[in-house]
């Protein structure tokens, strides 16, 4: 195995309940996280993302799999024996202990000097700024403050892996932008290896190096956030992270034939034949007006402003609907009409065949 | 040990002291029930099942009699104690506390907080007193002092449930045209049913059980069944304690089910 | 207006006051009330045949810890009555240290069961809770008796001849104490644990710590508000426990609370009864006020 993996998750399958009750909250997942990447788990509620990284973290075992760290198996050690530590959801930080504390806590367990900790516990509180908190109570703290703590004793003892659990998802959206931003330079400053779970789109498009799409207890999709939402494998990696217009086709020499009876080029069709579903993202669709050649004959059957943006509700001569993302232009409706009579053209490259 | 699945909240050996500890607390208080049906004499050799302590029990006049007694001082106190926490605990919740609220709270649970032996030698000397001068040498001590330590048994789960209820309900009966006291008997007692229930239970297991007070307070002639026992227990254990015993547990455990059941049903 | 809200509130607390008027009636005639004359008693004469000449004295309270000699009037330390204080305090701890060392366990147990099971296993530790104190001292003293069940089988088996003296002993009544006292210990602490957030557990083990670690750097200083409670619980009555070393003790081994009642019945000295009751009721008092603050101090934010 490569030498730049920092954790490898082999076939891991973790049931809970027993017999015919058992439900499957993971179900055969194998990935590999590098070395020194932010690295995203996203999914939507129940999808598995969180119990793989309880897995990781040692508070779960897998009902069969492995689990190795720097190419060792790590499957049966329990947490406080794993050098990967955590941010949790909740922050989960000590009440009866200071901010100082909480962060010294990790070193100390693990019998480091005195003068370390203390040095350490200094460095850490620089690092997320919160040196004039040092002797404060947590629970005097605000939520952005207390997350900052949570993360400083989880990089204190400077764990291989930093594992987080939705950690910005208590946090008002202003501070939610911030901490991104903070969490990417912390990322970068320290070199850890960040395993980040969320089921915010954006937060895993904005921070990630790579993402891991996940459902119903497997990987769906693994890859950068641009191959995620340019690329989208399946129906739901397609409409989980961001929008999507689905079309129905059939693969033919040069394209698909889509159930209107026009036929548009398509990435993805190498391979392919028979029924196929396309997938078009909003803001990939252009209109022109009607009867230029090889553009799809529409009608607009409803528009709605959103300030930056307009959304052009259309339907292709079968009924299809089609969503447009139009900029909104600086003065007028830009002609938009109900009723009226249009065409539209895909973006090159935009029209993605999908996997089942 | 390691091919054991890690669990965060498992502490060794803990699991094992407590089933040790059920056990211990329930093995003395089943081997008691067990042989309050012993035919034979001895409380420890088990001679075959009989009911004959429960004959002998039944058939001592004393017995009977002192059943009667708790059966009339736990009902009245139960009452007593009930009527007065429910309109307590409707004067000390749901408003702006006022100067005073801590020294109320304070005096209605003090029987919690001063050992009943104190209160026993109190009530001995006050009500002996009482005794001297009027001459009354009825039962009617024992019902009020077992009232008065019943009231903060009745008044904590009476308090607890008006606490758990939702205000508006009240502004919407008064702003349906319910006079005060009709808000307060359709919509604010049905509401509180439950927690009196529950506290006039408790109340009356409470002035079941009592020895101490009992026994300092008591004029002759005035056993209740705990204070028989204490007085049987002196002489020598006998079979016939056991099944008072027995009997007496049924009944709490009877009411303390019924409890459990009422107090839970609203969660 | 804020005149109008005064008059308002002012209101308010009058129905407050009204509404709790019986109740405090009640309790002051048949609780609170008779406290006070047994303060006043305290500072009397006793009289020939029980009861009180209403004549001042210092004897009640000086009796607590010193003996008049009936020859030449000095003043002794009365060893018999520090007997039995030493005995009420160091039985009350040690029946406080043994409940806290299998109730914590228990406690741990109950609150950590799945949400289905755990109602069931805390009504099984409430149960002996409201059960008759005095079934339950019959019930302990039938297990530990000359002639109980223990006894008996040890006989029975032959692993001894002579039945083990247990009964009438200091640690009869500690056995019964912490047999009776135990689930006054647990509740509290269930309680406490009950509320403790279970993922500082994670946090704990997570940053290394081992489970002994995990036991007295992270839950024992979080629960210690209930450890104070339940330790205050099973104090408090122990040390006024009548019923239990009445029965398991025999007429020797006294306690306070026999004591109290030995002074009103055949020690005639109900002054000092009396004063041995205000004794009992400031400790008890100075214990739970130092509760109220060491809970007070557990959770500062509310």
């Amino acid at each position: 195995m490569s030498k730049d993996v920092a954790v490898e998750v082999r076939n891991a399958v973790k049931a809970f309940g027993q017999g015919d009750s058992a439900v499957r909250a993971l179900d055969d997942v194998s990935v590999d996280i590098r070395k020194g990447e932010f690295f995203t788990l996203l999914g939507p509620s129940g999808c598995g993302k969180t119990t793989l990284l309880r897995l990781i973290a040692g508070f779960e075992t897998p009902s069969s799999g492995q689990i190795l760290l720097d190419g060792k198996d790590i499957t049966r050690d329990p947490p406080n024996r794993r050098p990967v530590n955590t941010v949790f959801q909740s922050y989960a930080l000590f009440p009866h202990l200071t901010v100082a504390q909480n962060i010294g806590f990790g070193l100390e367990m693990q019998g480091r000097p005195k003068a370390e900790i203390a040095a350490v516990t200094a460095n850490m509180l620089a690092l997320v700024q919160l040196g004039p908190m040092a002797q404060r109570k947590t629970s005097q703290l605000s939520g952005g403050q207390q997350q900052r703590v949570a993360l400083a004793r989880a990089l204190a003892p400077r764990p291989k892996v930093l594992l987080l659990d939705e950690p910005l998802s208590a946090l008002d959206l202003k501070l939610r932008k911030e901490m991104q931003i903070e969490l990417k330079r912390l990322q970068l400053e320290t070199g850890i290896t960040f395993i980040f779970v969320t089921h915010d789109q954006e937060e895993a498009l904005t921070m990630s190096d790579r993402i891991g799409v996940m459902s119903a207890g497997r990987i769906r999709q693994i890859g950068t956030p641009r191959d995620i939402y340019t690329r989208p494998v399946n129906r739901f990696v397609a409409s989980f992270i961001g929008e999507s217009n689905f079309l129905s086709g059939a693969v033919e020499t040069g394209g698909v034939r889509l159930s209107c009876g026009d036929l548009v080029e398509a990435a993805g069709t190498e391979g392919r034949s028979g029924k196929v579903t396309l997938a078009v993202r909003p803001e990939q669709v252009r209109l022109t007006r009607a009867g230029e050649p090889g553009a799809l004959p529409a009608t607009i059957t409803d528009w709605v402003y959103f300030g930056t943006d307009t959304h052009c509700h259309l339907a292709l001569s079968d009924g299809t609907e089609v969503v447009a993302r139009l900029q909104s232009p600086a003065t007028g409706d830009a002609g938009l009409e109900k009723g009226k009579a249009v065409a539209l053209r895909f973006a090159p490259g935009a029209a993605q065949v999908l996997g089942d | 040990m390691a091919e054991r699945a890690f669990s965060a909240t498992r502490l060794p050996g803990f699991a094992m002291i407590a089933v040790a500890v059920f056990l211990v607390l329930y093995l003395p208080i089943f081997t008691l029930v067990i042989f309050s049906f012993n035919d034979a004499n001895s409380v420890a050799i088990w001679g075959g099942f009989s009911l004959r302590w429960y004959q002998i029990a039944w058939a001592n006049d004393a017995v009977k009699e002192a059943a009667v007694r708790s059966l009339i001082i736990a009902t009245s106190a139960a009452l007593i104690a009930t009527t007065v926490a429910t309109m307590a605990a409707l004067g000390t919740t749901r408003r702006a506390a006022f100067k005073g609220q801590t020294l109320i709270y304070v005096i209605i649970n003090q029987p919690l907080m001063v050992p009943e032996i104190v209160t026993a030698v109190a009530l001995l000397i006050f009500f002996g007193f009482i005794k001297v001068t009027t001459g009354y040498q009825g039962l009617g001590y024992l019902i009020a002092a077992h009232s008065a330590f019943c009231v903060p048994f009745a008044y904590l789960p009476i308090r607890a449930r008006l606490e758990g209820m939702d205000l508006s309900l009240e502004t919407a009966a008064a702003d349906l045209y319910a006079t005060p006291w009709q808000t307060f008997r359709k919509v604010t007692l049905p509401i509180l049913l439950p927690g009196i229930i529950a506290g006039a239970m408790l109340a009356f297991v409470i002035s079941l059980d009592d020895v101490v007070i009992t026994e300092f307070v008591k004029s002759g002639g005035q056993d209740t069944l705990p204070t028989y026992m204490l007085g049987q227990i002196r002489r020598a254990v006998t079979p016939d304690v056991n099944a008072i015993s027995t009997a007496l547990l049924v009944l709490t455990v009877l009411l303390l089910t019924a409890f459990f059941l009422l107090t839970r049903r609203r969660d | 207006m804020p005149s109008n809200e005064n008059r308002q509130r002012a209101a308010s607390a009058r129905t407050g006051w009204a509404l709790s008027a019986p109740a405090l009636l009640l309790l002051g005639f048949a609780a609170s009330g008779p406290l006070l004359i047994v303060l006043v008693y305290s500072f009397l004469t006793p009289g020939d045949y029980g009861n009180v000449v209403w004549k001042f004295s210092l004897d009640g309270w000086r009796g607590i810890l010193f003996t008049r000699d009936i020859f030449d009037g000095t003043l002794h330390l009365a060893d018999a009555n520090l007997t039995i204080f030493w005995r009420s305090v160091k039985l009350s701890l040690l029946t406080t240290a043994i409940t806290f060392a299998v109730g914590f366990p228990t406690a741990w147990f109950i609150a950590t069961r799945p949400a289905k099971s755990r109602a069931l296993w805390l009504f099984l530790i409430t149960i002996p809770f409201w059960t008759n104190l005095l079934i339950r001292t019959v019930a302990i003293n039938e297990v530990i008796r000359n002639e109980g069940i223990i006894n008996t089988l040890l006989i029975w088996t032959g692993l001894i001849t002579e039945p083990l003296r247990i009964i009438y002993t200091d640690t009869a009544v500690l056995i019964g104490m912490a047999y009776v006292y135990l689930p006054l210990m647990v509740l509290p602490l269930f309680a406490a644990i009950d509320r403790f957030d279970m993922k500082l557990l994670e946090a704990g083990y997570d940053l290394y710590a081992s489970r002994w670690q995990v036991l007295r750097r992270v839950i024992l200083p979080i629960v210690k508000p209930g450890i104070v409670a339940g330790s205050i619980l099973v104090f408090v009555p122990s040390l006024g426990a009548y019923v239990t070393p009445r029965v398991l003790g025999g007429g020797k081994n006294m306690m306070i609370g026999n004591f109290i009642e030995l002074q009103f019945g055949a020690g005639r000295n109900w002054p000092l009864g009396a004063a041995l009751s205000m004794t009992l009721l400031i400790i008890v008092t100075v214990a739970l006020l130092f509760y109220v603050r060491a809970a007070n101090r557990g959770s500062p934010h509310g």
